[in-house]
């Protein structure tokens, strides 16, 4: 860390607690796998941490677009219905016969496209981002009912099958997924004039336009990029699963804005950490994961959550 | 005119330049405002112009005409002679007119340097490959403040940990060096303390030494005193007066921002 900075923040007590606020996900992790370790021994095998990793992927790839629409100052509650839309639309495609490749084409269009009306609606028409994508949960997720009937279609491709349960000796494909999408989001964030536009934006949407920054359409971005990340995220949840399931995904939903929140970004946007929210979204995964492996009852699981991330908001209270 | 500017010779040095703006007989309203109601001023190449008027006089609507962000409703612009025609920032930006507002307009959660080079990031590569050349962007920041002798220890510091005069010098920094003509402030010294004014203030001259042009836009007389050479002063929309700054006083200014001495530069 550089601290040569201006005069008379020399809160030493504070910093530190700064500090834990901005790594509270990674140093979380670290937690829970230590916890989950000394309470069994199941826990830290590699077959464990192998099928770990591939549950946290679809997560971790929802996680990413959510990073980028609260980067600038947004949030995208979509992500609970446009997954299990993404995923009907390449089940229906499927059952046509139009083949996987066309079939998940039309998935990552038809997220992409979510997203883009999102991003319509708010960048351009300047409606609230919490009631437009509340409003799009909403119609999304009756589209999808309307499309499969309500039923689950199952898509029986060895491909997928492949992917799910296969890789390049121990790394398993769906790491591969996630990776490569969280370094294309660390790449767009930190390493291209968009990223710079993006936190500007989400950081101070006046001065970004004031300095010339079409902010309309770097917020049109974010929210497109987050329905992207929802149609890549289907293909691994019908390859995952097997079939297209058309209900509301809300788990999915709150624990993608739980791991960009975990991972230390601001929900008022103008900070994002790619790492961070990667931790994040493996922490919550391997909550999960070890509450199952404890033999926990599911339904302390969501108070387990809940309850992190409430710790990690009060924590970020002290990070200034 | 009057007054001759003794600038170094220009490039095309025919007998005498044309002020860097000319405005005559600007007007601007908002529905049943009339904000500017026939404003005339001259900012001289290379001079520090102050722009002086109480609260509702015209000053913010002027400025915003000259940046592009309210087009006038009638009057003329003239630039270097030319007649301009200003639809929007960007096209006020093209002539190399930068303007710091009070506001700042600094992104804190960037670093420095990000601010200096905000929307005008270097980069490497083609096409749609491009990539941030940070390394540039960074040394070129240590430049541009080390020139202006802005203090700032490190351009990789985010903009939150400075303080509010640090704030002001980087903003009046990256104002002056992208102006390359005209910087316009925007009273640069209204929430700052002595020492800090004191600065910014040198920071002014010094734009001044570089033969960049300022409209500074300040209500404390004791700095348009210190820092300018000539003076404006704007009333009820209109140009009340023009003064040099070495042949007037600050009570005079002050009387005629209020009223209390009748202008002479009715339009």
């Amino acid at each position: 860390m550089v601290d040569v900075q201006a005069p008379g923040r020399g809160l030493g007590g504070r910093l530190s607690v700064a500090a834990a606020a901005r790594y509270a996900a990674p140093i979380g992790l670290v937690v829970v796998f230590l916890a989950f370790f000394i309470a069994t021994p199941n826990f830290l095998t590699l077959g464990n941490i192998s099928d770990l990793l591939v549950s946290a992927a679809i997560l971790l790839v929802l996680a990413m677009g959510q990073q980028l629409v609260v980067t600038v100052a947004g949030i995208d509650l979509s992500v609970g219905s446009n997954l299990p839309w993404s995923a009907a639309v390449l089940g229906f495609a499927y059952t046509q016969g139009w083949g996987l490749a066309v079939s998940v084409l039309l998935a990552l269009l038809a997220g992409l496209l979510v997203g883009v009306v999102n991003g319509l609606l708010v960048a351009r028409l300047n409606m609230t981002d919490f009631i437009v994508t509340l409003g799009s949960l909403s119609v999304v997720s009756g589209i999808t009912l309307l499309l499969t009937q309500g039923n689950t279609v199952a898509v029986n491709s060895a491909f997928l099958r492949g992917l799910a349960l296969n890789g390049i000796g121990p790394v398993r494909w769906f790491w591969v997924v996630a990776f490569v999408v969280a370094a294309l989001v660390g790449f767009l964030l930190f390493r291209t004039r968009t990223g710079t536009y993006l936190l500007s934006t989400g950081g101070n949407i006046d001065a970004a336009r004031e300095a010339g920054i079409n902010v309309s359409r770097i917020r049109l971005i974010a929210y497109a990029s987050s329905g992207l990340a929802c149609g890549v995220a289907s293909v691994l949840l019908v390859a995952r699963t097997g079939g297209a399931d058309p209900s509301l995904q809300t788990d999915l939903l709150l624990s993608s804005i739980a791991a960009v929140v975990l991972g230390g970004s601001s929900l008022f946007g103008g900070k994002a950490s790619v790492f961070g929210s990667v931790a994040g979204a493996v922490l919550l995964q391997s909550l999960i994961n070890g509450f199952t492996l404890l033999g926990i009852s599911q339904y302390y699981q969501p108070i387990a959550v809940g309850a992190v991330v409430l710790g990690a908001a009060f924590i970020s209270r002290f990070q200034k | 005119m009057a007054e001759t500017t003794g600038q170094p010779e220009r490039e095309s040095s025919v007998a005498t330049d044309p002020p860097l703006v000319e405005i005559t007989g600007l007007r601007k309203s908002f529905d049943a405002v009339h904000a500017l109601q026939g404003v005339n001023l001259t900012l001289a190449q290379g001079e520090v112009t102050a722009l002086l008027g109480d609260n509702g006089a015209g000053k913010s609507t002027l400025v915003r005409c000259l940046t592009g962000v309210h087009p006038p409703d009638e009057g003329e612009i003239r630039f270097r002679g030319e007649p301009i025609r200003l639809n929007s920032p960007d096209d006020a930006r093209r002539l190399g007119i930068e303007t710091v507002y009070q506001t700042l307009g600094l992104i804190e959660d960037l670093q420095v340097w990000q601010n200096l080079y905000l929307n005008r990031e270097l980069t490497t590569g083609f096409g749609p490959f491009q990539v941030l050349d940070k390394k540039a962007m960074i040394a070129h920041s240590t430049e541009i403040l080390a020139k202006l002798d802005v203090n700032v220890p490190n351009v990789r510091a985010t903009v939150r940990r400075m303080s509010g005069g640090q704030r002001q010098s980087i903003a009046i920094a990256r104002a002056a060096n992208w102006g390359k003509t005209l910087v316009i402030m925007d009273e640069p010294t209204a929430a700052l303390g002595v020492r800090e004014t004191a600065a910014v203030e040198a920071l002014i001259h010094r734009l001044r030494d570089s033969d960049v042009t300022v409209l500074l836009i300040s209500h404390d007389m004791g700095q348009v005193l210190r820092v300018a050479d000539t003076a404006y002063v704007l009333r009820r929309g209109q140009t009340a007066a023009r003064r040099e700054i070495a042949k007037t006083t600050g009570d005079e200014l002050v009387g005629l921002i209020t009223g209390a001495i009748e202008g002479d530069a009715h339009a």
